[in-house]
């Protein structure tokens, strides 16, 4: 009789497709996530902004905090790759008249004239990394008296450019930081809500139920209202992102908690226990690699809601302050009508935020479509 | 075949007025309890909110010393001892709260020192039209959602969908801060109109009359729709995922092979059961509809909440600014409360299960 | 609109005929999903024929398309699916065909349009499988009853009121006048198919399709529905198409029956012919599988069952406390396990047989303390042959005890980790025990997997890559690993389709005799008991309410719930008919359940 079986098993075992039973979960999420065009694109874009964050200092030509006074409002330049010498990427070269009527001052292009680009060019000095001390940046003006505005200039004739770039970083990263202690927070709380269950479980979610119900810009408002303004850069930016997550980590919370408890009933985790498996080995082993899934796809779709929130924050004033910059920094910038009219490059900083929200909650939705295993049949 | 005679159906008739009855009492007993739940709730955000509202180093009268100061003005210790005397700040926290607490059940919510006026005189029509904005705006992305969440997922994958999705996904994506610029520049750059404000200049001030209403109703839509295009991507998302995850239910087929038609059987069954849920969702929307509120009228200066909240923030001036966060919190308990009561009267599940 | 009614008609139909015999013909029906190269063939020219007042069994494994086939008939098929082929002809009723009333192809009508939507519930109504998820959770019984009848007939809602009563009171629902304002959930499983049956007879359908009605069902619920969409037909001169995948409930109540597989019918005749003389090899497979559970596989094999007890358990019980209901009233304690005691000797197989709510998996439950019991004794004889209270053991001390208890789960699906290897899942009771590491587990893994039927190279794989046999056989590897002397198996077979069955609980039986174990079998299935144990304890109610050896149990048990139970087993003789002569016991599934006791008491 055994004979018999081993045979028709080994039978259905060749009837396998190659290669697919060999993989992990891990590997199998991944060919769903790749299948949703979409959260790919979001992915890459993903991808491309932290890099612009991390080599901040690389990318900008400029230093974001170099004003010009005789270029104020400068409008973006036009980038050209080819002219009559072949490959010579330039900028058109604007200059400043005025209305002979009104007088009102207005940059118009120059016939003939332009700023000629080189990449690798020199630039101000900074740390790679903070490491390597460098002054090599990715593109720059030749002539090094000369500027170059590819997003145009704001009220102080500062580059756009190079302020975006670096606001990036620190929106960013705050948007990475924030859900980190998000995450810490909401594993901590919902793990032990979801594990031990009982009355422990009921006080954490009344406590998280109660936080969700709350208003949350009110709050954060009161909450920002009360650090002091002329802290210095590093601690406003590390109690924003405390304000930010304190009310953050609810939603991380309900997830893990969700999760912990239908783990909790599922018979592979009962036969875990049943194995010997101490509770360290039942919650590490066992049900935190099924919950890093989802975990990873609720923390894709926690970064924008950080994001959102420290650019409405810096927006209004009550985030991180200059000179710092941010995305939310730069907005405040155009929080006045006239120069928004003046100046509509002011809101390249408000497309960025909008990209990249987009393209988080694209990513972050292909992940959790890909996180369940059970989702697509077997 | 032959049906048997109906015994008793005078007690049947009873029987089912009782059922009637009971339902509806247990209906009522539900919202009574949750109403008395709401009580330790709301007082726990009050005290959050004085909390809160105490965090600041330094209190009102330190931020005016200061503006006074710098203005050039001498002010000094024993001037601020008295005023602080006079507002009650030389007291311990707790005594502030009860005493702040004592008042605002009785509808006085303190003092503005900022406005040297009391801060119910301040509140009034701030909070009547934040109020109306939340509202409407409500009714409005309620009255988008439904609709095309509906057509979305019975047309899923249509261009309609595909079109609506992307959009919602962007609503969600743009912050209402930065939606709201884009408007005002719009507006300037396109249509010379000025979209701040609820009022023109002529009625900013003026009393209450028709003339007033008509020129709300001509203002009040721009944060509405504002406000609105976020609240309805994500509630058409709901209703979307609602609804497919009902459209293939037994239940359908079962409705189907009765031989109904698809209009029919589409909106009796799977869009009302799919409602349940949609209808759970007003307890977060409302929260989320405030705090854009706040945001959008400090952009768009209108005379609502938001605006005087943040500048009392900025001031400490701290009854003001207790007043506007406590009325702001109670109007999302209001919402999860009316979330819960609709719930419990559209569900039997809910209504009978307990 | 002439054209479009000269499509309808079938081609060779003829007006002056005589009224024929079949009411419903299947032609070279076609249904598939999606279209072109990649298309599924759930049904690939499928044709059969339904006699008037009779019942016709399409019988089939999941898969076999026997569902898509029923559901085409009413073109109901959800999208993708699609009819692409064949004819299905629908003669109407025997006072329509004297009037002359031309047969319809149903195939060719429009599937959202008013002729089929007419034919819909009117003349060829249906009953699904899970009468839970079939009837709407927020409309009234009564409301979806009377809908059927508003629909179809030009009576008010007062009338269809009363009608909806009416049907009810048919169906056997007590207290219709109450129970036609309650909910689907207020509704016990059997009652709610009673519900689904008064809806589909609302305007006396000529054809009753029932789509696994049973399968959701326990055993004796299963004989009250199928006795009673029996009686019905008779009283309402229907015919009937029966889908089930259940040859015991074939021989029940077909008269003919048509045999499915990959959407091809394998076979189609009268039932005698098919049970008696059937020429396809699958077809005999499937009944030879049923019957060879009718016989006992222990009597037949060795016993080496000893005097020494293995397991002896004194007034086992497991009690919920009430949970305040929604007035505040304190309900009763729910006795899960009820003062449960039983003895298990070495090298025997006992089972455990219930059915839902009876307790059965609470008892397996609490006998390894994954739920922990609320009171009596469960001595244990270890290995070492000191004697243990189960109940009373410190978690550490049960680790011990897990290394010679075991289970094997009920869903192989469930019960393997999918972040895990097969390697991994079979080898963590020996990692986490610090017994085997590095070459040496897997060498033993390897053994195991021998042991079960699997190549060793099924070690490196992931759960996904198995199908469901295998993965019990993964299960009962990772149940062996550590040499256990009992095994409790709960429900082990029960998910499996009918031919893997045996073969699991033959693995099981040769891997007893060659390691000395002993098992407590937990199943609903009298079959599988009968096959696999020699003694039997019945619970019903969380009560052990008789206990004896497999056979005496199966053929002539004492208790009157025992007897109830074995008599609701449905055969494998169609000449038997062995429901109709049932005993039943408590009339439970007619009881209004629970919750609904405040207002119908009153009426």
């Amino acid at each position: 009789m055994t004979e018999t079986n081993t045979a028709t098993a080994t039978v259905n075992m060749a009837n396998l497709r190659g290669g697919i039973e060999y993989a992990s979960q891990w590997h199998l999420m991944w060919l769903r996530f790749c299948k949703h065009r979409l959260a790919v694109a979001g992915l890459l874009v993903v991808v491309c902004f932290y890099i612009v964050a991390i080599f901040a200092e690389f990318l900008a030509p400029f230093d974001p905090e170099k004003p010009n006074a005789r270029l104020v409002y400068h409008p973006p330049q036009g980038v050209r790759l080819f002219d009559e010498k072949g490959f010579n990427p330039h900028g058109q070269f604007f200059e400043l008249t005025r209305d002979p009527q009104t007088l009102k001052p207005a940059y118009l292009p120059k016939e003939g004239a332009k700023v000629e680009l080189e990449f690798f060019a020199r630039g101000f000095e900074y740390n790679m990394l903070g490491l390597i001390p460098t002054d090599i940046h990715f593109i720059g003006p030749k002539d090094k008296s000369q500027m170059f505005y590819l997003f145009g200039a704001d009220r102080l004739g500062r580059d756009m450019l190079s302020r975006v770039i670096y606001g990036a970083r620190f929106t960013l990263s705050l948007g990475l930081f924030g859900v980190c202690m998000s995450v810490l927070l909401g594993i901590f709380f919902g793990g032990v809500a979801g594990y031990y269950g009982g009355r422990i479980d009921w006080i954490v979610m009344r406590v998280v139920e109660y936080i969700i119900s709350l208003p949350t810009i009110p709050i954060w408002l009161a909450l920002a209202a009360a650090l002091p303004r002329d802290w210095p850069p590093y601690l406003q930016y590390l109690s924003i992102t405390m304000v930010i997550s304190l009310i953050g980590w609810t939603e991380l919370a309900r997830v893990v908690r969700g999760r912990f408890l239908a783990l909790r009933g599922e018979v592979f985790v009962v036969a875990a226990k049943l194995d010997g498996c101490s509770e360290f080995r039942v919650i590490f082993r066992h049900m935190l690699p099924s919950l890093a899934s989802h975990i990873i796809a609720a923390v894709t779709l926690a970064v924008p809601f950080m994001i959102l929130a420290e650019t409405s924050l810096s927006f209004l004033g009550l985030g991180l302050q200059p000179p710092s910059i941010s995305w939310g920094v730069l907005l405040k910038e155009a929080q006045n009508i006239r120069s928004i009219a003046q100046a509509p490059w002011l809101f390249v900083p408000g497309a960025c935020v909008v990209m990249a929200v987009l393209s988080l909650n694209f990513m972050g939705d292909g992940l959790r479509d890909a996180a369940d295993p059970y989702s697509h049949g077997n | 075949m032959q049906f048997h005679p109906m015994p008793k159906p005078v007690l049947g008739c009873v029987g089912s007025l009782l059922a009637v009855f009971m339902e509806s009492f247990t209906v009522l007993s539900f919202i009574f309890r949750r109403l008395l739940s709401a009580i330790p709730f709301t007082l726990m955000v009050s005290m959050t909110i004085f909390i809160l509202i105490q965090l600041p180093p330094g209190d009102f009268v330190d931020s005016y010393a200061a503006s006074l100061a710098a203005a050039g003005e001498h002010v000094d210790a024993a001037m601020m001892a008295d005023m602080r005397h006079r507002f009650g700040l030389d007291q311990p926290v707790i005594v502030q709260y009860f005493k702040w607490i004592t008042g605002v059940v009785q509808g006085d919510f303190g003092y503005s020192f900022e406005w040297n006026a009391p801060v119910s005189q301040l509140l009034g029509e701030r909070m009547g039209l934040t109020f109306a904005l939340t509202i409407s705006t409500l009714l409005l992305s309620w009255a988008i959602a439904l609709p095309i969440g509906i057509y979305s997922a019975v047309r899923r994958y249509s261009l309609f969908d595909y079109g609506f999705t992307l959009l919602g996904f962007i609503c969600l994506a743009v912050p209402v801060f930065l939606m709201a610029l884009v408007l005002m520049y719009l507006g300037v750059k396109y249509f010379g109109h000025d979209v701040t404000g609820l009022f023109s200049a002529d009625y900013a001030n003026a009393p209450w009359s028709w003339g007033r209403v008509l020129d709300l109703l001509s203002h009040i839509w721009i944060p509405v729709l504002l406000l609105g295009a976020e609240a309805s991507a994500a509630l058409i998302r709901i209703m979307r995922a609602n609804l497919i995850d009902q459209l293939h239910m037994p239940y359908v087929v079962t409705a189907r092979a009765k031989g109904l038609s698809e209009i029919r059987l589409l909106l009796k069954y799977p869009v009302r059961t799919a409602l349940n849920p949609f209808v759970s969702t007003l307890g977060w929307t409302v929260p989320r509809l405030v705090s854009g509120a706040v945001i959008a009228s400090i952009v768009l200066n209108l005379p609502t909440a938001g605006p005087l909240l943040f500048q009392s923030l900025l001031s400490q001036d701290i009854y003001l600014s207790g007043a506007f966060l406590l009325l702001l919190c109670l109007m999302t308990v209001i919402g999860t409360l009316l979330s819960d009561v609709l719930l419990v009267i559209i569900d039997p599940r809910i209504r009978l299960e307990h | 609109m002439v054209d479009h009614m000269k499509n309808t008609q079938a081609p060779e139909a003829d007006k002056s005929s005589p009224v024929g015999d079949v009411i419903l013909e299947v032609r070279g029906l076609k249904t598939y999903f999606g279209a072109g190269e990649k298309a599924v063939h759930a049904v690939d020219d499928v044709s059969f024929k339904l006699q008037r007042g009779k019942t016709l069994c399409i019988v089939g494994e999941s898969g076999s398309g026997k569902t898509v086939a029923a559901r085409s008939i009413l073109q109901i098929v959800d999208p993708p699916g699609q009819i692409m082929g064949g004819e299905i002809i629908y003669h109407g009723s025997i006072t329509q065909a004297r009037q002359g009333q031309a047969p319809v192809d149903l195939a060719r009508l429009a599937p959202k349009g008013r002729e089929i939507r007419a034919i819909r519930g009117h003349d060829i109504a249906m009953i699904f499988q899970e009468p839970m998820t079939s009837l709407s959770p927020i409309h009234t019984i009564g409301n979806q009853i009377a809908e059927a009848i508003l629909l179809h007939q030009k009576v008010g809602k007062a009338e269809a009121r009363t009608r909806s009563i009416e049907l009810l009171r048919r169906v056997e629902i007590p207290n219709p006048e109450v129970a036609i304002d309650k909910f689907t959930f207020e509704y016990s499983g059997g009652m709610r198919q009673r519900a689904m049956i008064a809806m589909a007879l609302a305007c006396n359908p000529q054809v009753l399709i029932a789509d696994e009605p049973t399968t959701a069902l326990d055993v004796t619920t299963q004989a009250e529905i199928l006795a009673l969409i029996k009686e019905l037909q008779v009283a309402y001169g229907m015919s009937v198409l029966f889908i089930t995948h259940d040859m015991g409930v074939v021989a029940e109540i077909a008269d003919e029956i048509g045999v499915m597989r990959n959407g091809k019918m394998l076979e189609f005749g009268p039932a005698e012919q098919i049970f008696y003389n059937a020429q396809h090899d699958y077809t005999r497979e499937l009944i030879d599988s049923v019957r060879k559970l009718e016989t006992s596989a222990r009597k037949s094999r060795g016993r080496k069952i000893s005097e020494q007890k293995l397991l002896e358990v004194h007034g086992a019980s497991k009690i919920y406390p009430a949970r305040r209901s929604f007035l505040g009233k304190a309900g009763e304690p729910f006795k899960a396990l009820d003062n449960v005691s039983f003895d298990l000797f070495e090298g025997e197989n006992l089972g455990i047989v219930g059915e839902s709510g009876s307790g059965k998996t609470t008892l397996g439950n609490c006998l390894i303390r994954v739920l922990e019991p609320s009171g009596g004794e469960m001595l244990y004889c270890t290995g070492a042959g000191h004697t243990i209270d189960v109940a009373r053991q410190s978690t550490r001390e049960l680790r011990q005890v897990h290394r010679e208890i075991r289970m094997v789960f009920q869903d192989p699906f469930a019960s393997l980790n999918p972040r895990m290897t097969i390697g991994q899942i079979i080898g963590e009771p020996l990692l986490v025990n610090k017994l085997l590491s590095g070459e040496a587990l897997r060498a033993r893994v390897k053994e195991l997997l021998a042991m079960v039927g699997l190549p060793p190279m099924a070690m490196e794989r992931y759960p996904h890559a198995f199908s469901g046999g295998q993965r019990q056989r993964i299960g009962i590897a990772r149940a062996l690993a550590l040499n256990p002397r009992l095994i409790i198996a709960d429900e082990a077979t029960s998910a499996l389709d009918v031919t893997l069955r045996s073969q699991v609980l033959d693995l099981m039986l040769d891997l007893q005799e060659k390691l000395n174990l002993s098992f407590i079998l937990i199943s609903h299935d009298i079959g599988v008991i009968r096959y696999f144990c020699d003694r039997v304890a019945v619970m019903y109610k969380g009560q052990i309410v008789e206990t004896g050896p497999a056979e005496k149990i199966c053929s002539e048990p004492d208790h009157p719930y025992t007897k109830a139970l074995i008599s609701a087993v449905p055969g494998t003789h169609p000449r038997d008919k062995r429901i109709l002569g049932r005993h039943r016991y408590v009339a439970e599934p007619l009881a209004m359940p629970e919750k609904a006791a405040g207002p119908i008491a009153l009426a």
